[in-house]
């Protein structure tokens, strides 16, 4: 055949048919090698598809499977008629998935997002030293605003930043202007030190949690149980579907409180932007209605994580708006210890009815003279309480042995915590023999009595401590643990004291001179409602037992104290206010009173038949619901 | 001669084989793009084919002679639209391969590639010697370098490189001294390391580089290797189902109606659609090259066989990418990938293969 080649024409009529198997072979030689070619292919999908796809298929899901938290909202925290006090609202955070998280992508992403880079990278590393699980995302910012959300959105694509995640998640709204702040206290990251203590143990890097106040006491009522989402997302980082809910989150539970938001803004509005305390109680069970501590602070500044500038600001703040004065102000009680001691002197027989003091502006005792803060005359036991004769009651100090005065200031409650559910709870200072032994090892002066006497000298007490003492005074003798929650279970039996209850009405009466009889506590008196109470102005200076870490920087003008409770003959609340550097009792007293006629204003308002209402559910359901006639909270006119 | 005995001497296996890939083709483009905004993509496609259809009955009347015959213009005609596409051609994914307005466009390279088959074919049918000497060797070579090298530079190196094979074939089957071929293996040897730091541009060594060892560029074309293999894997023996491929439908896979249209295959139709598809190409090529077997004469043969090369080239390079065994060269898998102007090129050269066919009988 290959001879034919040479009579090939460029005509192609004259080409020869069969010609064409000159190259049969050749085509041979191409077909195998086209077998060869997919052969080659197929071996290649039989290597993949075939012999290990388990590889490729776990890279498949690695590469579309993303787990993401589901945050499970904290519990609301509500008051005693149901009302809202701490809520929730949505809001977007932005968490780095560690699975695919690249350092390097850090810095790009902070510059976009305002982020200091640094504490960024502190922060990762944190995460990766502490051993968190790897599924574990690292949130970095909470609150997204509009434009950082775009950023996000933008950004989070398969090749871009396929780390950042973004969150949906409820995020913890306070009242504004710090109401009720030092109650409820704040959530905010666990820290570091935190995760290491028991307390904290069960929670994980990054997590939110209460960090004082109501929200830390109660952690584990209110923190839900994260759960966590498998969804598939495509390159983008878009969701494409979820693929199961590996864990349901559960949110925390609500949390009804004792307080009554009515009588907390009343409290709020009248301390004012006064340093001080205010605390309410019902006597006949311990339940704390109102609870007032200023200077407040913004806890939604904690909500997030706290931005530096804030946190250093309330730290270095001299008034200390962190502190809850009413369970941490330990402070001398000065006059308001003088019912008490009326009690003490009578139950120890020190004194009788009759007795009797000359006051002439004060008396000596072991050489040296304390002073009286005015001239009384002759006083009894009942105008000496009701004038707060400081003479007559260093005179019943000086009948007594110190031990004796202790053993009923810690009847009444003083020097112990009283246990009520807030955190970091001071216990106070009952002096004593044994309380100067172990403090200064020293023995116990008698003329050191004296100003005991009279609430000075070592003795501090708290204004919860004050309102509970007070309280389960005036029912009887009989104290209840003071506490902040509805439903509280492990509430300390009552305690009750073996004392003459004569003896208790005596003092009552007195306490009841105090206000209605033009004794110093008149400006607490409510037209139409019997309230007792009693005033205090305790000294700060010249008295080196008191805590001075409390006063190195605060104005050194005396505290004020009014404590005050109505009805006198069956009290229903009981009202104690610190208002620190105030100078005289009598300019707590008003707070006092505002307090009180708001709860019983509130309490006729509800007696009152409404015929509006007769058709509406029982009250119970109407509860969540302010009562008509009630005036929203006004915010609080300043907020140091 | 311009007559053919009967349409029923067409090749129907041929035609059965390329209707069920392009069914394939049609139903994969419209599960890679399902839900996305190229989703018109597969309707799009079965227009083209439409199309391609009426463009392969057109190859198929026009007696492959009277083509023959007027090579010299269409190779002049495909050089000089080479050279204006070049010059004018809209620029699209960062290269000049598009003529046309932006709704409307053609890749001239494609339609070249018809004519360097003619080319190649009319060259070494008109040898008058045994086999093909140095100089008819290099004045051939030089005839398919310029489309060649015109192409490179729009810059499509895969689809000049798609020439080659048929200019191989043609020497291969015309006939050459074996000590040619050594001495091209020692050229090739030596340029190719000059070439790689003079001729090629940074994204195709890229591509080379990240072919050697993908992982090297997770992001770049490694990151297509990388995803098309998890694709095919993922897929195993039975694939995971139409448009339920979590790469194809996640978008992991990079274009995955066209150049990767055969790992979303992969992916949803397993192991077992691989080798029915791949079956059929084989048996398209088999009966390419049976035409080729029986074609009436020389230039019918190079024809079938070009177009063959051709072909085999494309599914070589194209699957071989997506199992990882060829670099990304960005060359469309013939029939299944969309895009108008390969499906419309690959009609027409199967409609040559058919002319040769139905001029087989005839004297």
């Amino acid at each position: 055949m290959r001879t034919d080649r040479e009579h090939q024409q460029i005509e192609p009529t004259d080409l020869l048919r069969d010609d064409v198997k000159f190259a049969s072979g050749k085509i041979a030689f191409f077909q195998y090698f086209m077998v060869a070619v997919f052969l080659f292919l197929l071996s290649g999908f039989w290597e993949l598809q075939v012999r290990d796809p388990a590889i490729y298929q776990e890279r498949a899901l690695q590469n579309s499977i993303k787990a993401i938290p589901v945050l499970a909202p904290r519990g609301k925290i509500l008051d005693r008629d149901g009302r809202v006090i701490v809520d929730n609202h949505s809001s977007f955070s932005l968490y780095l998935s560690r699975e695919n998280l690249k350092m390097e992508h850090l810095k790009p992403i902070a510059e976009g997002l305002n982020l200091d880079y640094d504490s960024l990278v502190a922060r990762v590393r944190r995460f990766k030293s502490r051993g968190e699980p790897q599924y574990h995302p690292i949130p970095i910012k909470e609150e997204l605003t509009p434009g950082e959300l775009a950023f996000v959105e933008s950004h989070k694509d398969e090749n871009t930043f396929p780390e950042l995640e973004v969150i949906h998640v409820q995020h913890r709204l306070y009242p504004r202007d710090g109401l009720a702040a030092h109650v409820v206290g704040y959530v905010g990251e666990v820290s570091e030190a935190d995760l290491n203590t028991p307390e904290f143990a069960r929670f994980h890097q990054g997590d939110i949690v209460g960090k004082d106040g109501l929200e830390r006491e109660y952690n584990d009522i209110l923190t839900g149980t994260d759960g966590q989402r498998r969804v598939e997302v495509d390159s983008f980082g878009n969701e494409r579907r979820i693929l199961s809910e590996d864990k349901e989150s559960i949110p925390g539970k609500s949390l009804q409180t004792t307080i009554d938001l009515d009588l907390q803004a009343v409290a709020e509005l009248t301390l004012e932007n006064r340093k001080g305390a205010v605390v309410a109680l019902d006597p006949r069970n311990g339940e704390v209605l109102a609870m007032v501590s200023r200077p407040a602070f913004d806890p939604n500044l904690f909500a997030g994580r706290i931005r530096s500038k804030d946190w250093n600001d309330l730290i270095n703040n001299p008034a200390h708006p962190l502190l809850n004065r009413a369970v941490q102000a330990q402070q001398a009680p000065g006059s308001t210890f003088k019912p008490i001691m009326l009690l003490a002197g009578l139950e120890t027989k020190a004194i009788d009815d009759n007795f009797t003091v000359s006051c002439p502006g004060g008396a000596s005792f072991y050489g040296r003279f304390f002073k009286c803060w005015s001239k009384h005359g002759t006083v009894g036991i009942h105008t000496g309480l009701v004038h707060s004769c400081d003479t007559f009651f260093y005179n019943v100090a000086n009948r007594m042995d110190i031990d004796d005065i202790a053993k009923y200031a810690e009847m009444v409650g003083y020097g112990h915590k009283t246990g009520i559910d807030l955190p970091h709870e001071a216990e106070g200072v009952v002096p004593s023999r044994k309380w100067k032994i172990r403090n200064f090892r020293e023995k116990w002066y008698p003329g050191e009595n004296i100003s005991v006497g009279i609430g000075q000298g070592a003795t501090t007490v708290t204004p919860v401590q004050m309102a509970s003492a007070i309280g389960g005074l005036a029912i009887g003798g009989m104290w209840f643990q003071p506490h902040l929650i509805k439903d509280a279970v492990h509430l300390m039996p009552a305690r009750s004291a073996e004392v003459n209850l004569d003896n208790i009405r005596k003092v009552v009466s007195g306490m009841y001179g105090v206000v209605n009889e033009g004794g110093t506590g008149v400006r607490a008196h409510i037209p139409g409602i019997d309230v007792c109470g009693k005033t205090g102005s305790a000294q700060l200076v010249s008295n080196d037992a008191l805590h001075k870490g409390f006063h190195q920087t605060s104005d050194m003008k005396d505290n004020a104290w009014f404590v005050g409770f109505a009805p006198c003959s069956s009290p229903e609340i009981v009202v104690a206010t610190l208002f620190e550097n105030g100078e005289h009792g009598q300019l707590a007293a008003p707070i006092v009173r505002d307090v009180i006629k708001a709860y019983f204003d509130k309490k006729a308002r509800l007696a009152q038949p409404q015929p509006q209402i007769a058709a509406l559910p029982p009250p119970i359901l109407r509860a969540p619901q302010p009562p008509p006639a009630t005036p929203p909270p006004p915010p609080l006119a300043a907020n140091p | 001669m311009a007559a053919y005995r009967s349409l029923r001497d067409l090749d129907w296996l041929m035609l059965f084989l390329v209707a069920a890939l392009c069914g394939l083709g049609v139903l994969q483009i419209f599960s890679a793009t399902y839900d996305t905004r190229y989703s018109d993509a597969w309707w799009k496609q079965v227009i083209w084919i439409g199309g391609a259809l009426l463009a392969m009955w057109i190859a198929t009347l026009i007696d492959y002679h009277t083509l023959l015959a007027q090579v010299p213009v269409l190779y002049a005609l495909s050089v000089l639209t080479l050279i204006a596409t070049y010059a004018l051609g809209m620029t699209a994914f960062g290269s000049r391969r598009w003529i046309g307005t932006a709704s409307y466009h053609l890749q001239v390279s494609e339609f070249v590639k018809i004519v360097v088959v003619l080319l190649v074919a009319r060259y070494v049918t008109e040898l008058k010697t045994e086999q093909l000497e140095l100089p008819d060797l290099l004045k051939l070579a030089g005839l398919v370098a310029v489309p060649m090298i015109l192409v490179m530079l729009q810059p499509d190196l895969g689809t000049a490189l798609t020439f080659l094979p048929v200019l191989l074939a043609g020497i291969f089957l015309a006939g050459f001294r074996w000590q040619y071929a050594v001495a091209l293996v020692l050229i090739i040897a030596f340029v190719a390391p000059v070439s790689y730091f003079l001729v090629l541009k940074d994204y195709q060594k890229a591509r080379l580089i990240s072919f050697i060892d993908p992982s090297q560029d997770p992001k770049g074309s490694g990151y297509q290797v990388i995803q098309s293999k998890i694709a095919v894997g993922s897929g195993a023996l039975w694939g995971q189902g139409v448009t339920k491929g979590t790469q194809t439908q996640g978008r992991f896979l990079p274009v995955p109606h066209k150049d990767f249209i055969f790992s979303a295959f992969a992916e949803e139709h397993g192991f077992v659609g691989v080798i029915v598809a791949l079956g059929m190409y084989f048996l398209l090529l088999m009966q390419i090259i049976e035409n080729g077997q029986t074609a009436p004469d020389r230039a019918g043969m190079y024809i079938c066989m070009g177009v063959a090369a051709v072909l085999l080239f494309h599914v070589l390079v194209n699957v071989g990418m997506v199992v990882g065994r060829m670099p990304v060269t960005g060359i469309p898998l013939p029939l299944m990938s969309s895009g108008g102007s390969n499906i419309v090129a690959v009609f027409v050269m199967l409609g040559l293969v058919n002319n040769v066919r139905l001029r087989r009988f005839v004297n």
